[in-house]
């Protein structure tokens, strides 16, 4: 507010200081603005010398500029990034700094230039309200009235809500195509299914060498995924549903074993838990022998593999959903059934 | 226009002679640039170094534009499978990978200087998004987003989750095992929302997680979408700038109806172009000689492995940090059959919302809680809003306990902590930090405020001591010079609103009288501790009672003025 | 061999892959580095010696015969290549408690070391000492190292071995410095947190390609420096630090008064 009431009569565009005085018995309510402070001259205004020193520097920071180019060239030119890591990392490095130079030359030639040479006097300008004038304010409401009159459309109810509503439907026509193809076939009950079922086998990830339950020594994890065909293992489809078939097989002394998410689902101290996190769904994979818990590395929700993959510490809230798992006539571990529950993390119609 | 035009005729019949005139001439001729160029080119831009952190965002995103063209020369949005015949990166040699991963390492790896740019790029990105924010701080901090300028403030946010979007879906477009699981995390973000959720995962992803459609449908919101909307706000946001002029520090001679600097033509256009040219500069280092994002490092996405530190850039990681710090044990609720994650909406969707919240609407909540309906142009003190300044500092401290909890994991490695007492520490502190912070800060900007009073009645401690004649000993004060006291009482310090009474001259009930108290107690929050300026007559108080034993006397008169109602109350 | 099928579940199956295990890696020893010394092929004398050290080093925790009490592991069966893997990274003989043993410079020499593990594999078979040839990384394929290294190790490790963090305290260590030998010691072992990744799981190949991966990650990057190598967090600590912190010095020297 205080400076509504002091602007400077000096409003033209260079000013100097000029002093305010304020009465030594009534004192005003607030103090008055003493004015832009007094100009001071720079180095380059007053010494000849260091303003021609000025002018050098910057022509050398610009010559400067002009090698950076010369150097990213010849860069190009004799350096590609052949060899691997080091040429790669080679040629990236004389570029990079090549263009660094470059840049840099022009930059801070020019900031130089406008502090050392370029006029510094500070200057003032007005300004306006933002809000436009009465007149203006009052000139516009008579053109939209004006416009309006001559539509008619206060008049024409019905080819008001018309209007809106041929305006409002129109999307549609767009719209309703999109939705209906943006999400695929929208069936979101793809969520509850995997792989898994009776009689599938373990295979190491991402070899896909069967697993046979007696190479599987204590303290040891396997990361499993189903055993399909490697000509399938090379399809986008199996991505999305690797996704959710991913599983972590762990031997634990099966004394160590407190409890099983089923009747006889794990295989002589062999567990096998889905790796997909019940969080939000990262692979669960980070597993410590000694205690025999799985550590989720996104968001540290710690898992008991040894207690039904109980939650015992971080964001999740549900265990591990555990894989029933058996060895079929040839030793090789092999899935009892599919998971018992959807994997991964939770969704409104989960329990559905 | 047409004044301007003929004007020009009538001065000068005579036809321009230099071919720089030529060329003027027959411009403006179909333009009427002169008009323009009459307009802006002594326009007037206060100089000061804060001033220059908007700029920086804007010139990483010019950087951003730039290496982001020469990208797109090389990169395939597609996720069909390819086996990688390229030689180099060695670990790479073979592996079945989608074609945009492929196309990345070969823009990597055999385009030369095209990992320059893909480094030049991200680094921006990361620039972009910091120098977005430290300008935010600069704007929230000194009170720029006030009448007039609460519109801009709103683009200025909307550009900076625009930059969110943009950095979030650039992340994701090289298909890697990384910005794979940050995509899954998404995914499971998404499918926690309430009743829709299913169908948004399988919107965004074209049916089921990872699919094939997310990679070409990011990069057509990456590279045309996002980059749209960015350029069209920031033209608008410089429009408003323009529009408002600029504002300026309080100082001797700088009002709201004037403005003081330097002009734009050549002083400020040099500087900006010489800025242009040092941020372009700083990024082209940072990308010849620190490695980014070496996607070769993390693989082509598969949905098994995961790496330790796995994290989002450092603009996500406050989102990471509260997944993290969520405990997830009694949060995830089953009614009538339906799931509903807490665990997942509180942090992903609850956090952000009143982060972004907050800055959405402080400006509005501000300016009806001060009732000021005047335009400003002359910036704050941040000392002098101490309401305003702790809340920001509140704003910052909440976000930065949360990307330090997202970083919990190395900051456990690093200083040998257990990661478990870190979470634990951090779910304390994201509670008492922002409440510590708040207090803290209102009491240094209190602090400081009667630092300034002081120093205005007493002048600077001189450290020269003199002895008087009966003995007594004081130490000489320096007055300060006109500019200075200038700046140290050159404030308001709004009093809260007056509440009316609940019942009008004829005793009956006013209608929104309880949305008025409401008001009125958000109003004394924010203005009910408060430290006025010193006044003259408070000055020349002080002096009558002589320099050297002002300390003991004029204190008191001072202290009730103004400060008696800082130390009375607190909230 | 349906009656072999059965037999494969019992207990003692593993005792019995990993005894022929090393007779097979003894073979490969044989014919490839007959001269690194190995327990396998240790005199009775190096057995002595081993036992004695062990009297004087470890049986305060281990007991006297190597049989573990409560909290320490029983080191019977746990083969030469965890004893040398223990004692050549310093880790073992432990000097203080803490939520895990930490490498520090060894403790024994060379010798030293193979006596104390020709003595602990007398006591019982376990994985044994691989030989140089088995892992020199030259001879590994490193884009299979990368493929196994991300599926099996990185989330411990971090994607180049940068290590990471364990629960309550523990981590995962950063494999920068770790030679080839105890990489594949580690692997073979399941060194403490650590899980075992025996040779059905991951074979002696495989283990060299991982080795040839990691060797292969200490060129650094080809980006430049690797800040670490640590990933987004990293990246954006340095961005803020260098090159906001570059930046803003320019503005403030861009917005100041020419003197």
């Amino acid at each position: 507010m205080s400076e509504n009431q002091n602007t400077p009569a000096d409003a033209s565009t260079e000013v100097t200081a000029h002093g305010t005085d304020h009465g030594e018995l009534v004192h005003p309510e607030r103090f008055t603005d003493p004015g832009v402070p007094e100009h001071r001259h720079r180095l380059t205004d007053t010494d000849p010398q260091a303003n021609k020193r000025a002018e050098r520097t910057v022509t050398l920071l610009f010559v400067l500029s002009i090698l950076g180019t010369v150097g990213t060239l010849v860069a190009y030119v004799m350096v590609p990034p052949e060899g691997g890591t080091s040429g790669v990392r080679l040629s990236t490095l004389l570029l990079g700094l090549g263009l660094t130079v470059s840049l840099l030359g022009i930059g801070i030639a020019g900031i130089h230039w406008a502090k050392t040479l370029m006029g510094d006097h500070e200057m003032i300008q007005e300004r306006h309200v933002t809000r436009s004038s009465d007149e203006a304010r009052t000139g516009a409401v008579a053109d939209l009235k004006e416009g309006a009159a001559d539509s008619g459309i206060g008049r024409r109810g019905v080819l008001k809500g018309a209007v809106l509503s041929a305006l409002a439907l129109f999307p549609l026509t767009i719209a309703v195509p999109l939705i209906g193809s943006v999400g695929g076939d929208w069936k979101v009950s793809k969520f509850k299914h995997t792989l898994w079922e009776k009689g599938m086998r373990l295979a190491i990830d991402p070899s896909g060498r069967p697993i046979r339950a007696a190479d599987v020594t204590v303290g040891s994890v396997f990361h499993v995924i189903p055993d399909v065909t490697e000509e399938y293992r090379e399809s986008h489809e199996w991505i999305t549903e690797k996704s959710k078939a991913v599983v972590l097989l762990v031997r634990l002394d099966p004394q160590d074993i407190k409890s099983e998410q089923g009747e006889g689902w794990s295989y002589d101290g062999i567990v096998a838990f889905s790796k997909i996190c019940t969080h939000v769904g990262c692979p669960v994979a980070l597993y410590e022998q000694q205690t025999h818990h799985l550590l989720c590395p996104c968001h540290q929700s710690t898992f008991d593999v040894a207690d039904s993959a109980k939650v015992v510490f971080g964001p999740a809230n549900r265990p591990l959903p555990q894989l029933p798992i058996t060895v079929d006539d040839e030793g090789y571990l092999v899935a009892q059934d599919g998971f018992a529950e959807p994997v991964g993390p939770s969704y409104w119609e989960r329990l559905k | 226009m047409s004044t301007t035009a003929s004007t020009k005729h009538t001065e000068a019949p005579a036809q321009p002679t230099t071919g720089a005139g030529k060329a003027a001439d027959y411009l403006d001729q179909r333009t009427s640039i002169g008009v323009a160029v009459k307009e802006f080119a002594r326009k007037v831009f206060p100089d000061h170094w804060s001033f220059m952190l908007g700029e920086i965002a804007l010139f990483s995103f010019v950087v951003l534009l730039i290496s982001g063209i020469f990208l797109t020369m090389f990169f395939q949005p597609s996720m069909a499978l390819v086996e990688y015949h390229g030689e180099h990166p060695a670990n790479m040699h073979g592996q079945l990978m989608s074609v945009a991963f492929a196309s990345t390492l070969e823009m990597s790896f055999e385009v030369r200087g095209g990992l320059l740019m893909r480094q030049i790029h991200h680094w921006s990105a990361l620039i972009f998004m910091a120098a977005i924010v430290v300008h935010m701080m600069r704007v929230f901090f000194t009170g720029a987003f006030r009448k007039p300028r609460e519109l801009n403030w709103l683009v200025g946010c909307t550009l900076m989750i625009l930059g969110l979007a943009a950095g979030f879906s650039g992340y994701s477009l090289p298909d890697d095992v990384l910005s794979g699981n940050g995509l899954r995390i998404t995914d499971g973000v998404i499918k926690s929302i309430p009743v829709i959720g299913s169908f948004m995962s399988y919107m965004v992803f074209g049916g089921e997680f990872p699919g094939e459609h997310i990679v070409p449908r990011l990069f057509t919101i990456h590279i045309l979408v996002v980059p749209g909307l960015l350029l069209a706000l920031i033209a608008l946001h410089l429009f408003l700038m323009v529009l408002h002029k600029h504002t300026q520090y309080p100082g001797g001679g700088r009002t709201n109806q004037n403005v003081v600097g330097y002009p734009l033509f050549p002083v400020y256009i040099t500087k900006m172009t010489g800025n242009f040219f040092i941020v372009f500069g700083v990024l082209a280092l940072m990308g010849a000689t620190m490695a980014i994002n070496n996607v070769w490092n993390y693989g082509p996405f598969d949905p098994s492995p995961v790496s330790a530190g796995a994290q989002p850039d450092w603009y996500m990681l406050f989102l990471e940090g509260a997944l993290r710090l969520m405990p997830g044990q009694g949060t995830e609720w089953v009614i009538l059959g339906y799931t509903l994650s807490l665990n997942v909406l509180i942090p992903a969707v609850v956090i952000p919302g009143i982060l972004f919240t907050f800055l959405f609407v402080y400006p509005f909540v501000e300016a009806k809680v001060s009732g000021d309906q005047r335009e400003h142009h002359v910036l704050d003190r941040p000392r002098n809003v101490p309401t305003r300044t702790a809340l920001g500092v509140t704003f910052l401290t909440a976000f930065i306990i949360l990307a330090l909890a997202g970083s919990n994991d190395l900051i456990a490695t690093h200083f040998d902590l257990s990661i478990n007492t870190i979470t634990w520490v951090f779910r304390i502190l994201l509670f008492v930090g922002p409440v510590f912070a708040f207090w803290v800060t209102k009491r240094v900007c209190l602090g400081l405020q009667r630092k300034d009073r002081e120093l205005v009645l007493h002048g600077h401690e001189t450290g020269r001591i003199v002895r008087f004649a009966n003995g007594e000993y004081i130490e000489v004060h320096r007055p300060l010079d006109e500019q200075e006291r200038w700046l140290r009482v050159n404030y308001d310090a709004p009093v809260p609103l007056r509440l009316e009474p609940k019942t009008d001259a004829r005793g009956v009930k006013r209608k929104g009288y309880a949305a008025d108290r409401r008001w009125h107690r958000v109003s004394r929050f924010f203005f009910e501790d408060r430290v006025e300026p010193v006044t003259p007559a408070e000055l020349a108080a002080a002096h009558s009672h002589g320099e050297h034993d002002a300390l003991g006397a004029a204190e008191h008169p001072a202290l009730e003025a103004g400060v008696g109602a800082g130390t009375a109350q607190e909230h | 061999m349906k009656a072999l099928a059965a037999r494969r579940h019992h207990r003692l199956a593993p005792v019995v892959l990993l005894l022929l295990a090393l007779l097979v890696t003894g073979g490969v020893y044989a014919a490839l580095a007959p001269s690194t010394a190995s327990a396998e092929t240790a005199s009775t004398a190096d057995i002595e010696t081993g036992k004695k050290l062990f009297q004087a080093n470890c049986a305060t925790c281990h007991g006297p015969s190597a049989e573990g009490r409560d909290g320490v592991p029983s080191l019977i069966g746990v083969g030469a290549a965890a004893v040398d893997f223990q004692v050549s990274t310093g880790r073992m003989p432990m000097q203080m408690n803490g939520p895990q043993a930490e490498a520090k410079p060894p403790q024994m020499d060379e010798e030293q070391t193979a006596a104390l593990a020709a003595y602990i594999s007398s006591l019982g078979a376990g994985p044994s000492i691989p030989t140089d040839a088995q892992v020199d990384p030259a001879e590994g394929d490193i884009a299979n190292g990368m493929a196994l290294f991300r599926t099996n190790c990185a989330m411990c490790h971090n994607a180049v071995g940068a290590g990471g963090a364990l629960s309550e305290g523990k981590f995962a260590p950063a494999l920068w410095e770790t030679t080839p030998r105890n990489i594949y010691q580690a692997m073979s072992t399941g060194p403490q947190s650590m899980p075992v990744f025996n040779d059905a799981n991951i074979t002696p190949e495989e283990k060299q390609d991982i080795i040839a991966f990691l060797v292969d990650q200490r060129e650094g990057s080809a980006g430049g420096n690797a800040l670490g190598g640590l990933g987004p967090v990293s990246e954006g600590l340095w961005g803020w630090v260098v090159g906001l912190g570059l930046l803003i010095g320019a503005a403030v020297w861009i917005g100041a008064k020419s003197s």
